[in-house]
């Protein structure tokens, strides 16, 4: 299949039709909207349903019983919007059913701004909502990254039935790159949803949705057999790009858009004889965290940086996974700003200063 | 011996937790009745709410999904855009219905959503134990009104099924009350019909049905009876308020 340019949040929108998502519940928020607009346009011809809810609590609730029924559903929305679904989110996590969920990340707290961030890391990739549980967290870079993860998403919340998060930002949302709509090159065993509620015609236990237990034990065993899943998940699901490592004096790390960003930076600091590497989170939840461990090994690199568009977050499971092994720096912008190449590279350059001396 | 009354197939053999003198496992019975008798129950998908009869699941012999508190008419909607040839009702209280699901619930109604609401309204939170509800009446005790309900404060109870009715897309509504035998079957009626309009395919349906709280009421099952016909019957009068064509 040829190439097509396309705009983030319409690339992402057919690559959950092509991925067999016939459902989609969602409610206006910037910068997302081109998400539900092409749902609504798309899903009735491919005999698919697209409700408008009249809040992002109702949507996310019709995710639930969609996805509860057996079928492929997604739901869209941007930072204040995905607070609003956290409630839900926690449900379908203790329901264990599966259902993606895009968040176009935008600045906050509060009404914050439309313009692209990454502060909802915390929200994303800790629970979000109430209670023990995580959600696959899945950050492209790209838009061709984006349709990929998305298709695969699918998939990931299937194959564990728990729900999958891709977190972009207002920039990935908002852009065009050429994409093309590919199969994906690893098929999975996907179990058959013998669990969804149907109809109870007797020729299968009666099936029952629900994230109640009122005896604790029996609460203790459910959310312990959801986190041996949650083992399997960090075992096969981490996904990682190591970028320019080998040699490197100082690691950045840095997801979605401020990769980009840094990956450009990476090769100015080639030019002026620095040996920089970048460790790209692709997965959020599970974190790459033996990646750091690893790199943190080598005697070649002095130092970490996290590069966000946040004050601080990612940095702390950077921290985590470097465990003392080596300093780790922090530079973020916020609120809607970008960091820019030029202020990136010097803050690599106070580092390198700093830790060579 | 010929057995003249028997458990409806639409209820399990679980024994209810409720409350003795409560009228939920009347209105349990009604609604398993009315699905027994349509024939409709291997096609029938239940949606718990968070109150009283958030074990509804347990008691209800069909598919279910239990949803978050007030959350039902959109979970109710989720499965009944995936499966629109089956039968998909909500059972609720009036906390969950008429205060944190207000949005769900007019929304649900408003896009005529072709489902099915069993709505209990018995002026209080019984799950909690006892607090006011949007449809607690004027001078009613409860632990957060200890002075009665005092409008001034705390505004005034609110009448769903009327609000509703005034909605395009509500097809049937009808206010019921289970405080005698003849309203209990008329309530039986009501129930039956909304189902039917359901599966007729006419849009969004609701039972609205005036109960009784006896333990958070501080009153015997009987006094409780007498005192939802004096009290409630006149606030919330009975019958059709939307019937469409």
């Amino acid at each position: 299949m040829s190439k097509v340019l396309m705009k983030g949040n319409e690339a992402i929108a057919e690559a959950a039709i092509q991925a067999g998502c016939r459902y989609f519940f969602g409610y206006p928020i910037t910068p997302q909207n081109e998400i539900p607009a092409y749902m609504a346009k798309r899903l009735p011809e491919v005999g698919g349903c697209f409700i408008q809810a009249e809040s992002e609590v109702s949507a996310i609730n019709m995710v639930y019983g969609a996805a509860g029924a057996g079928a492929r559903v997604m739901t869209s929305s941007s930072s204040p919007g995905i607070s609003l679904k956290q409630e839900g989110l926690s449900y379908i996590a203790g329901a264990e059913l599966p259902c993606v969920v895009v968040n176009m990340v935008r600045g906050g707290p509060g009404l914050g701004g439309i313009q692209p961030a990454q502060s909802d890391y915390f929200q994303a990739t800790k629970g979000g909502g109430h209670g023990d549980y995580h959600l696959v967290v899945l950050a492209p870079s790209t838009i061709q990254e984006a349709v990929d993860l998305v298709m695969e998403g699918f998939d990931i919340a299937d194959q564990y039935r728990n729900p999958v998060m891709i977190l972009g930002d207002g920039m990935l949302g908002q852009m065009m790159e050429p994409v093309e709509f590919r199969p994906l090159s690893s098929k999975r065993e996907l179990p058959p949803k013998t669990w969804a509620t149907t109809g109870y015609t007797g020729d299968r236990p009666r099936n029952i949705i629900n994230s109640l237990f009122i005896d604790p034990q029996a609460l203790e065993e459910h959310v312990k057999r959801i986190y041996r899943k949650y083992e399997e998940i960090k075992k096969k699901e981490v996904k990682v790009e190591c970028y320019n490592c080998e040699d490197a004096e100082i690691i950045v790390a840095a997801y979605g858009t401020t990769a980009r960003i840094v990956k450009s930076v990476i090769q100015k600091a080639k030019r002026e004889g620095m040996n920089v590497g970048l460790i790209r989170p692709i997965s959020l939840w599970p974190f790459p965290t033996s990646t750091f461990e690893e790199w943190a090994q080598r005697e070649h690199v002095k130092a970490f940086m996290s590069v966000e568009m946040s004050m601080g977050q990612m940095v702390e499971d950077v921290r985590l996974s470097v465990n003392g092994r080596k300093p780790v720096y922090f530079y973020g912008r916020t609120g809607g700003m970008v960091p820019e190449p030029n202020a990136i590279l010097s803050e690599i350059k106070k580092v390198i200063g700093g830790v060579s001396r | 011996m010929t057995k003249v009354f028997t458990r409806p197939k639409s209820l399990t053999d679980k024994p209810f937790h409720y409350c003795p003198g409560c009228t939920h496992g009347i209105v349990h019975r009604l609604v398993a009745e009315a699905i027994d008798e349509l024939g409709i129950r291997e096609r029938t998908i239940g949606v718990a709410p968070v109150g009283c009869a958030v074990f509804a699941y347990k008691y209800f012999n069909c598919d279910m999904q239990e949803a978050a508190h007030g959350r039902a008419p959109a979970v109710a909607t989720g499965i009944k855009r995936v499966l629109p040839d089956r039968v998909v009702f909500t059972y609720q209280g009036d906390g969950d219905l008429a205060a944190i699901g207000t949005a769900e619930i007019v929304h649900a109604a408003t896009r005529g959503e072709n489902i099915t609401v069993i709505f209990i309204n018995n002026a209080i939170y019984g799950m909690t134990g006892g607090q006011m509800a949007p449809t607690t009446l004027i001078g009613q005790v409860t632990t957060t009104t200890p002075y009665g309900r005092d409008p001034g404060k705390a505004g005034y109870p609110i009448r769903m099924s009327e609000m509703l009715a005034t909605l395009e897309g509500s097809a049937y509504i009808e206010r019921v009350s289970v405080h005698d035998i003849k309203h209990i079957n008329q309530a039986k009626r009501a129930i039956k019909k909304a189902f039917e309009t359901q599966l007729a395919g006419k849009g969004f349906s609701m039972v609205e049905v005036l109960s009784t709280c006896p333990t958070n009421w501080g009153m015997t099952p009987v006094e409780a009876l007498k005192w939802l016909e004096q009290n409630m019957i006149p606030y919330y009068p009975l019958g059709v308020k939307k019937e469409g064509k």
